[in-house]
């Protein structure tokens, strides 16, 4: 009974694990192999021997047998530079909102406040044409500032921001009146190291919602050199023209992946350890 | 180390009068306390003080310059929050420097001053430790720190020993009023705790419904209270008042059936309905006492017993007894007041009435 009581968990355990990295698993197989092995019937299932220079050739040469296209690696910084632009832009234009909502008493603050909250209520699908219209007007077609300007206003980091400052008590703002800090100062030497486990939360969840942005980029960056990576994946499965190098998408896909699952990894330590550290 | 002078604070929050006009003036190197229900408007006067509410009407002077337009950092003040109010992120050291470095000060002299108070404080071994790392008393002693390296001109406490426990509360007290004493810094101190303002202040003032109802040495209040409010406020437990006529001639005073003598000095007041006044101390069970009282209750605290009963004419008495007096509940008892301890308030107004001292 004892045993038995052991090995069960771990085989429900095992099973789970096995059923959620098997597809991931299987892409790593493809990028091992040439597109005619992975064309046949038994698809293999254990490595192959082309691994490496898959991975070379999608990261310098380009994402299929088709000449010009863009190389991974330029599809990667380019997604690198839109995904942090838009969670540090968002989370430094949501601290400040937050900051000036909360802690200043100026005529008009529960409107700015909702203001702010309403836009919630509008996804970007929908606001997306009147958008893409202005950063045509304004010239951003193809710059990461037209990538990245309209996605960074953001009320779920300001209203998340807006509930932990609540939190901040009264007294604390009180003393460090008393101690001479202006608002600037408390915000840079109180609000902002307070706030830093928000941040790392926060900086996770954007980071992985700006590098998968797929809409946006595909309208306001059409140039290749210009394409991310998720859209690069995209791009690479074959027209009907071309057939698909299962291969190389696959390398692509894994590549994607990486500075998601390092972000999280990263920010997770750090994470754990603030919330370790936060008073009570 | 300063003076500081309230004139005629006023305090309104829209239609709602919380102050109404408080004066007075705190000597140099005095400890005040503001005691009072909560409600009475003692945090609001202290944070008027403090710069951190404006007043409405009325000025506040420090070292005899007018403070009240000023901001609170350009006050010269220090203050000790109920909650601490420490920064969670900054260590002891950098708590207490934190103002300090605001202000420009040179390093060797902050860390001169920091050293300095934190062995006053005892705090040495905790420098380098964040706030959440010390117990309650420990974070206090870093707030009293954070007030002391300022070197201000004016302390104010708000109601500092509010969150911790009695035993330790009863220790900072004393630690506060040494080290009040030892650095001789005009302190104004808020609290709720009657036993922590008579024991802190070297004057009392007893605030009820935004009004300074009394302002004196703790005895004054004690053996003088001016009202009612403060009457039944100060002292432990607190004083018996009960409605009770005065004789025509002034000679007795009579509640219900019982009847006892009064003291002479209130001759003036003969005739006259009255409040009556005796704290529970000045009650001395006699045998032919002309109080007889049903007892409700018995709390014996060692020292003393406290009785609570009834007069025959429905009156709630406390009274308390020295050592432990062997009465149960039920029991009959006869009871004195002592001359000398004796209280007329007026019946509408609560004033105190004019007596011969």
């Amino acid at each position: 009974m004892q045993r038995r009581s052991e090995w069960l968990p771990h085989l429900v355990i095992w099973l789970g694990i096995a059923i959620t990295a098997f597809p991931i698993y299987q892409a790593f197989i493809a990028t091992t192999w040439m597109p005619p092995d992975l064309a046949q019937a038994p698809v293999p299932v254990l490595p192959g021997p082309y691994g490496l220079d898959n991975f070379a050739r999608v990261l310098f040469d380009g994402g299929t047998s088709k000449v010009g296209t863009t190389p991974v690696g330029v599809m990667m910084w380019n997604s690198l530079v839109m995904a942090l632009a838009i969670t540090l832009g968002k989370i430094a234009i949501s601290l400040l909102s937050a900051y000036a909502v909360v802690f200043f008493q100026f005529p008009g603050r529960m409107i700015c406040f909702w203001l702010i909250f309403i836009t919630l209520m509008l996804p970007v699908e929908v606001r997306i044409v009147p958008t893409y219209q202005v950063v045509v007007d304004l010239g951003m077609l193809n710059t990461f500032a037209g990538l990245t300007v309209p996605l960074i206003a953001s009320a779920t980091a300001t209203l998340l921001f807006r509930q932990f400052f609540l939190t901040i008590p009264d007294e604390l703002v009180e003393a460090a009146k008393i101690d001479g800090a202006g608002p600037m100062r408390f915000f840079k030497d109180t609000v902002v190291p307070l706030s830093a486990t928000n941040m790392a939360a926060l900086f996770v969840i954007l980071f992985i919602y700006g590098w998968n942005q797929y809409l946006w980029p595909l309208l306001i960056a059409p140039a290749a050199e210009m394409d991310t990576v998720v859209l690069g994946i995209k791009k690479m499965m074959g027209g009907a023209d071309a057939p698909t190098d299962w291969n190389l998408v696959m390398a692509t896909a894994l590549l994607a992946l990486l500075p998601p699952v390092a972000v999280v990894v990263l920010m997770q330590r750090w994470f754990v350890k603030g919330l370790v550290d936060q008073e009570k | 180390m300063a003076q500081v002078t309230l004139q005629s604070v006023e305090k309104r929050f829209g239609d709602t009068q919380v102050l109404h006009g408080i004066s007075t003036d705190i000597p140099d190197g005095a400890f005040v306390v503001i005691v009072g229900p909560s409600g009475c408007g003692k945090s609001t006067l202290l944070r008027i003080v403090a710069g951190l509410e404006t007043q409405s009407n009325g000025q506040i002077l420090i070292d005899g310059r007018d403070v009240s337009a000023l901001e609170p950092k350009d006050r010269d003040i220090a203050m000790v929050f109920q909650n601490y109010a420490l920064y969670p992120h900054m260590t002891v050291r950098e708590n207490m420097a934190y103002g300090l470095k605001i202000r420009g000060l040179p390093t060797d002299q902050i860390s001169q001053r920091v050293a300095r108070a934190a062995d006053i404080l005892q705090l040495g071994p905790y420098l380098d430790r964040k706030p959440r790392q010390l117990s309650g008393g420990q974070r206090q002693r870093v707030a009293m720190g954070r007030a002391i390296v300022r070197e201000p001109k004016a302390f104010l406490f708000d109601e500092p020993l509010s969150n911790l426990d009695a035993k330790l509360r009863v220790q900072m007290r004393v630690e506060i009023k040494k080290l009040q004493r030892q650095l001789g810094i005009t302190s104004l101190y808020v609290t709720h705790d009657q036993v922590e303002a008579m024991t802190l202040a070297d004057r009392l003032i007893c605030m009820n419904a935004g009004r300074a109802d009394q302002i004196g040495s703790p005895l004054d209040l004690y053996t003088k209270p001016s009202t009612t409010f403060v009457a039944g406020f100060i002292g432990s437990p607190a004083m018996n008042l009960v409605s009770a006529t005065v004789s025509d001639d002034g000679v007795d005073i009579s509640f219900g059936v019982e009847r006892l003598p009064l003291d002479p000095i209130w001759q003036e007041s003969a005739g006259r309905p009255v409040i009556f006044g005796i704290r529970p101390e000045h009650l001395v069970a006699t045998g032919d006492g002309p109080i007889q009282v049903s007892v409700d209750l018995v709390e014996a605290l060692g020292a003393d017993t406290l009785i609570y009963g009834q007069t025959q004419s429905g009156q709630t008495l406390t009274a308390r007894l020295p050592g432990s007096s062997v009465v149960g509940i039920g029991d009959k008892i006869r009871l004195t007041a002592l001359s000398g301890h004796q209280h007329l308030f007026d019946t509408d107004t609560g004033i105190r009435l004019p007596s011969k001292t």
